[in-house]
């Protein structure tokens, strides 16, 4: 037990524990670390923020569906120039480890926001979240189109440096996923962050209509976690040296490693907390005893490990 | 620090009764010392369905009352109607099973600190927060009258000893079943105009919250609403219970009924822009 070692990288950015919260899914911080201690979990990856304030989608924003939900937030926010002036210097001071995920509607936008984050110290990888659904046009999904996804990460690699990791998230709706990991990686991404939620709908059996004000939704929840297994495992047989940080669905240890074993050198915690504001930090405690329990030495030794030829 | 979730808890509460009360069930849970974080108008978030439930999300229920007592302890009763799958399981729970709540959540009604001529007014099961927010306006010496209403008699929630707490009340139904036959906002219309109430606390359908709302603008009479938003999480993070409310300075931001609300000032929120996105970028 002692000699375990829990702690995983991405990229060039270490942390203590490979559990995270996952963006969109924890605010800032602020409103979980009521119920445990931000700094004793891997990180937070913060809501991505766009460069302006944002009010989002209408409501309705929510629907729930057997083991996940339809969200249609829609990137609400404050806009990165509040965020970077209130919200970091908050976690930084709560000792939390932070990634910080942005989203843009253009190139250009993507880089701006890379170009603000890097002037702010306390800040350990950045997630570049190419993937949101919930933007009124389907052709901003970045992630979607192999072209748009290399623009979009070779700006950021080229305002960033190598200061700080480089994390794109990217979308499961996708043909040839592997093809568009390949793409992002060669423009410069450090890691991968799969995966974003599923696109879905909803129709309201009482006025006959799409039930959400945006009308589609991202799917979240234990329903998409086979989805995430699949494209981590995909990802990492097509890309072993690539870290990924994966999530969907994830809402127990057991979960957590399961991901792991597909790929994963991270896991990210995120509806699971809608439903229980301590999943993070009792995933985190489950995984570890799981971990120790199956024999692995450490964190790394686990990553990708249902990959092994039949021989080992 | 931060102030958000702050007397928030996480613990499993025992079922110390459930009784069904006309169309709604009158739950009682053990909570221990919990009771002296609670205001009215504070929620509790339920897990509901069990451990291997597919329904992922809690459920936010009214916080109607809490007490303390010798042989129970700390308490918290919730007025619940059995209409979707996660209130019907919580309605149906017995008495001695235990129930994983998150509470108290959200913003509480505001107290006077003089005693003023208050106005309850609840629309269905909302009155039932009402009454334990009558009983502390009473022991700070103010006029309580209540006004409640319903489509029908059967989803009228007006418990005897709750009868006690106020100088008045009025029952209004849609259908005439019981009280007076119309709708519960009528009276209020007078009420106001003949500067008979300093403040007005309501909780009930987002149409009764606005047509308060629409009543009380341009006067000088408080209206203190509790509002009702689908929610996922109810503790700040999910961002999905939003509503558009405008500030001092008249600025219109999205606001979280979860942890902004459910306490709202009604003159504030912008009643006409709900279900929409504000055009202005904020």
């Amino acid at each position: 037990m002692s000699n375990f070692d829990f702690s995983t990288t991405l990229g060039n950015a270490f942390f203590n524990t490979p559990i995270f919260t996952a963006s969109g899914c924890a605010s800032s911080g602020k409103e979980l670390a009521q119920f445990f201690p931000l700094n004793e979990i891997g990180a937070v990856v913060t809501k991505s923020v766009m460069n302006k304030p944002r009010y989002g989608r209408p409501t309705p924003r929510m629907s729930e569906t057997p083991s996940g939900m339809l969200n249609s937030i829609g990137l609400q926010g404050p806009g990165i120039d509040a965020f970077l002036a209130k919200d970091i210097p908050w976690l930084v001071e709560q000792k939390s480890r932070v990634i910080v995920s942005i989203a843009g509607e253009t190139v250009e936008e993507y880089a701006t926001l890379a170009r603000k984050v890097r002037s702010v110290a306390g800040i350990s990888a950045l997630e570049v979240n190419i993937s949101c659904p919930n933007v009124e046009n389907r052709g901003l999904v970045f992630a979607c189109d192999l072209d748009a996804s290399r623009r979009v990460i070779d700006g950021v690699r080229r305002t960033i440096g190598g200061e700080i990791p480089i994390i794109a998230k990217l979308s499961p709706d996708v043909t040839n996923l592997p093809a568009i990991a390949q793409g992002v990686v060669e423009a410069g991404a450090d890691a991968l962050a799969l995966i974003n939620t599923v696109l879905g709908m909803v129709i309201n059996l009482d006025s006959m209509r799409p039930h959400l004000g945006g009308k589609t939704g991202g799917l979240s929840g234990p329903a998409i976690r086979p989805i995430a297994v699949r494209a981590i495992y995909q990802v990492h047989a097509a890309l072993p040296q690539v870290p990924i940080l994966g999530m969907g669905g994830v809402s127990s240890g057991r979960d957590a490693l399961e991901l792991i074993l597909a790929g994963a050198s991270g896991v990210s915690v995120g509806t699971a907390s809608f439903g229980n504001p301590h999943a993070v930090i009792e995933i985190q405690r489950e995984l570890q005893e799981l971990l120790i329990a199956k024999g692995f030495p450490s964190v790394k030794s686990a990553i990708g490990y249902a990959h092994r030829k039949e021989s080992e | 620090m931060t102030d958000i979730n702050r007397s928030a808890s996480h613990l499993n509460a025992t079922v110390l009764s459930n009784k069904r009360v006309g169309q709604y069930y009158q739950i009682v849970l053990g909570i221990g010392d919990l009771v002296k974080s609670c205001r009215p108008g504070n929620f509790v978030a339920i897990k509901v369905g069990g451990e291997s439930s597919k329904m992922i999300l809690r459920r936010a229920f009214a916080i109607s009352r809490v007490s303390e007592s010798v042989s129970f302890g700390g308490t918290m009763e919730l007025i619940v109607a059995p209409h979707g799958s996660g209130s019907k399981w919580l309605c149906a729970q017995m008495e001695g099973s235990e129930v994983d709540i998150v509470a108290p959540l959200g913003t509480a009604f505001g107290i006077p600190t003089q005693p003023v001529n208050a106005l309850l007014v609840g629309g269905g099961y909302g009155s039932a927060p009402l009454f334990g927010l009558a009983e502390v306006l009473k022991v700070r010496g103010c006029k309580v009258d209540m006004l409640l209403g319903a489509s029908t008699g059967g989803k009228i929630y007006a418990p005897m000893e709750g009868k006690r707490s106020v100088n008045s009340l009025k029952i209004y139904t849609e259908d005439g079943s019981m009280g007076e036959t119309g709708r519960v906002t009528e009276p209020i219309l007078n009420l106001v105009a003949e500067k008979q109430i300093d403040v007005i606390y309501s909780c009930g359908p987002m149409g009764m919250l606005r047509a308060i709302s629409e009543i009380t603008s341009g006067t000088d009479v408080v209206h203190q609403c509790a509002v009702e938003e689908a929610m996922a999480c109810g503790i700040g993070i999910c961002m999905t219970c939003v509503l558009p409310v405008k500030d001092e300075a008249g600025q219109i931001s999205m606001l979280r009924s979860c942890v902004d609300g459910p306490v709202m000032d009604g003159s504030q929120v912008q009643w006409h822009l709900v279900g929409q996105v504000p055009e202005v970028a904020p």
